[in-house]
């Protein structure tokens, strides 16, 4: 019984296990860039378990960031978890001592796979959920530690490795794109963040060009939910 | 390198990011409902934020002197003719990363 659940969250973590691992390199070599060894990007694996979010923590700590606003970008970042939670309450209440981890570790991925996985009779539900959001979470550790114990040992320099991230972010926007209901909220975002990147240069644009963009998806709120008809 | 600092920054983007997560759960829990400014945000700043992060990554990017953003540019043109080919995140941004690194040590020295 076992067995048969533990297989069947292997198998359906398995697309995304490369994608974690490698991703998680990625943000382990750039930690060691910026000069953080592996225990901080395991200790980050762990407890923080949010991609986008780690990415842009080396540069707000290569910047020397205030807290303040580290934790207005963490808030604004991750707020698209709060849309996740949504489809999965019923779901994850029912899993007992479970529940808080299952909580904690609802990223992009676990969240898709889990409303898409279709749980055959022989199947504990609750048992191969939870095993699903472990097996994602480690997959991502091992890839940020990886990467962390890696950098150093990389034999020629990796200078442009930082490039990942935009090729992340851009990979993320044209995802997103799909969606028509994202696209005037993607051009308040790219449209903010120029105006106040040539008004206030780089060190400083980024807080007023977030604070623009939440502002304005408040005053266009009736265009944007129109592109979307009938999408809840 | 100041640990405490680097501490700190680690702590409260773990608390946000759980805090992000555990809100539609506690809401559910006591009051009922999660009010629809909530989820009308939850739903449209995630693409906005990543819009202001692509520019956010490029905030270093000079237009006016050599290499003229060439090798950022190059790359993302990959990247988008790769990710609508192909569809596949790992390849798009291995391949988008690769290109910029040839790029900046052969074509365009930096």
């Amino acid at each position: 019984m076992q067995k048969k659940n533990f297989k069947f969250a292997l198998e359906k973590t398995a697309p995304i296990s490369f994608g974690f691992i490698f991703l998680g390199i990625a943000f382990g070599v750039l930690m060691n860039e910026a000069g953080y060894n592996f225990v901080w990007s395991f200790l980050a694996g762990v407890f923080i378990y949010a991609g986008s979010m780690q990415f842009v923590m080396v540069s707000l700590l290569a910047s020397g960031a205030s807290l303040l606003t580290v934790a207005l970008m963490t808030l604004l970042i991750n707020s698209r978890h709060i849309f996740y939670g949504l489809g999965l309450v019923e779901h994850f209440k029912s899993m007992g001592k479970k529940y808080p981890y299952m909580v904690f570790s609802l990223t992009d991925e676990t969240f898709s796979i889990l409303t898409a996985t279709e749980y055959p009779e022989e199947i504990d539900k609750k048992k191969a959920s939870f095993l699903i959001a472990i097996f994602c979470h480690i997959y991502w550790v091992v890839g940020c530690t990886l990467g962390g114990l890696l950098g150093p040992l990389i034999p020629f320099d990796a200078r442009g490795i930082e490039f990942s991230m935009t090729a992340l972010f851009l990979v993320l926007l044209i995802n997103g794109l799909k969606e028509k209901q994202a696209r005037i909220p993607a051009l308040i975002g790219a449209l903010s963040a120029l105006l106040f990147l040539l008004l206030l240069g780089p060190e400083k644009f980024l807080l007023p060009s977030l604070t623009l963009a939440v502002f304005l998806l408040e005053v266009f709120k009736k265009n944007i939910e129109k592109t979307g008809e009938g999408k809840v | 390198m100041n640990h405490i600092h680097t501490v700190a920054v680690l702590s409260i983007i773990a608390l946000i990011t759980l805090a992000t997560r555990a809100l539609p759960f506690l809401v559910f829990g006591s009051r009922g409902e999660i009010s629809q400014k909530i989820l009308y945000i939850g739903r449209v700043l995630p693409l906005a934020v990543i819009a202001v992060l692509v520019v956010y990554c490029l905030r270093s990017l000079n237009l006016f002197t050599y290499p003229f953003g060439l090798p950022e540019l190059i790359s993302m043109g990959l990247i988008v003719i790769l990710h609508l080919w192909k569809n596949s995140t790992i390849l798009s941004v291995l391949g988008g990363t690769a290109c910029y690194m040839i790029l900046i040590r052969t074509l365009f020295k930096i």
